[in-house]
């Protein structure tokens, strides 16, 4: 096998390790591809669609395209900067997202990337939709008003046999994340925050915790865009 | 300079939050007030239009007949109309009633809720003509009127409302710091 394959990324030679996914070698060359559902080192879902950049003359999403030899890649473009504003209003209209009331806000993912894309107002109507909130865990509150559906809970939090604590229940527009009855009660207190951690959004609430710890002006998109430190990568690199 | 442009703001179904940081713009304020002369507005208190305004800041969303109006009269009035702060955008906090049936909200407010269920043995639930219709949810403004631009947060940032509005103002093209694009 090469050692390495060369691709280019917005007219930017670059070398990246064969199999390595599209948005992880741009990352490591200081070039910020978004991401949401997305976690680096975890089997990708590719449910967000916000990676989406163009390759070879087609759009694809970076984080489960693996790298070609002598792939051409896009990640600037009108096209490519309105799809993912379109996919950050979408997700903004679709759930409940009332950001002054959530313990997540200034820390959440979804709400940075619409800070980045500048997004004032979603283009679409907003849906309203009924969605409840169970508190039914003793460690976490799950509220799916919130829940992107990104499968980062269901793709990383295991118990130390190795079983699944979240899951998928239902289909289409009712799809929802549940929570194992019998693994989910034992969860340890480590697991439950680490849950909520890799929740990108507020849609997983560890209960030992006070909300809005942070004050405003400290919280972790307050000042600087999200992708701020993949870009910084580049300038130390260039300098 | 051109002539002074001419200011009008409401709050609807709001806190009056918006209107707070607005005034938060400290001593700009008496910039402002060489750039712009007040019309309809709880600043000056000038309760009707009495002239076609330039720009037209709106807060809250509409919860209710009253909204409307005075939305649709601030549009016929207005040659810009901004919608400023999350609940003007989106309803915000109020519109968390929006998933609740508009039945069951008047139910819990007058009859049920912990705080009157003894007090108002008799069952009376507000209805004079005088009193606005509440509607079956809370709408953000653009979804009733045309709105030209929008001013997210909650509130949004004195900064936001200043460099905006000075922009609009004085017709230039604005670029707007990250820090002030906030949701909450
Ligand atoms: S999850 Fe994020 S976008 Fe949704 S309400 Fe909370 S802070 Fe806002
Ligand atoms: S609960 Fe959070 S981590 Fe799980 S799918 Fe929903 S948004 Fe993703
Ligand atoms: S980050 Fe690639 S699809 Fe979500």
């Amino acid at each position: 096998m090469k050692e390495f394959v060369t691709i280019t990324i917005d007219d930017q030679e670059i070398k990246a390790r064969p199999g390595e996914y599209i948005v992880d070698a741009a990352r490591r060359n200081g070039i910020y591809i978004p991401t949401l559902c997305n976690m680096s080192g975890v089997k990708p879902a590719g449910s967000c669609r916000i990676c989406t950049v163009n390759v070879n003359g087609r759009l694809m999403t970076s984080c489960t395209t693996p790298v070609a030899e002598g792939m051409e890649i896009e990640t600037i473009s009108q096209e490519i900067a309105d799809f993912r504003k379109t996919v950050v209003e979408l997700l903004l209209i679709e759930g409940n997202h009332f950001c002054p009331s959530c313990e997540k806000s200034g820390n959440c993912e979804l709400q940075a990337l619409g800070y980045r894309f500048e997004v004032m107002v979603p283009r679409f109507p907003y849906q309203f939709p009924k969605r409840d909130i169970d508190a039914s865990n003793p460690k976490l509150i799950k509220d799916h008003n919130r829940c992107v559906l990104c499968k980062r809970c269901i793709r990383t939090i295991l118990d130390e046999e190795g079983h699944h604590i979240f899951a998928f229940r239902y289909r289409g527009h009712q799809l929802q994340i549940t929570i194992d009855p019998e693994y989910g009660m034992n969860m340890t207190d480590e697991l439950a925050q680490k849950a909520a951690k890799n929740c990108p959004v507020g849609a997983l609430l560890y209960r030992g915790k006070h909300g809005f710890e942070i004050p405003i002006g400290k919280r972790k998109y307050d000042k600087e865009p999200i992708g701020s430190d993949i870009e910084k990568l580049k300038k130390v690199k260039i300098s | 300079m051109n002539k002074r442009k001419i200011l009008a703001t409401t709050s609807l179904a709001g806190c009056f939050g918006c209107h707070m940081s607005f005034l938060d713009i400290d001593e700009r304020i008496l910039d402002l007030i060489e750039l712009v002369e007040f019309n309809k507005s709880p600043i000056d208190d000038i309760k009707k239009f009495t002239k076609e305004c330039d720009i037209g800041l709106i807060e809250g969303g509409v919860c209710n007949s009253e909204n409307v109006e005075i939305l649709k009269e601030f549009r016929k009035h207005c040659k810009i109309l901004v919608s400023f702060g999350e609940c003007a955008i989106m309803g915000g906090l109020p519109a968390l009633r929006n998933t609740i049936p508009i039945e069951e909200c008047i139910r819990e407010a007058y009859l049920e809720g912990p705080s009157v269920s003894d007090s108002n043995e008799e069952g009376i639930l507000p209805n004079d003509e005088e009193l606005p219709m509440l509607l079956n949810k809370v709408y953000p403004c653009h979804e009733i009127v045309k709105i030209d631009y929008f001013l997210p947060g909650c509130p949004p940032r004195a900064d936001l409302i200043w460099e905006s509005l000075y922009a609009l103002i004085t017709e230039q093209e604005i670029k707007l710091p990250y820090e002030v694009i906030k949701y909450d």
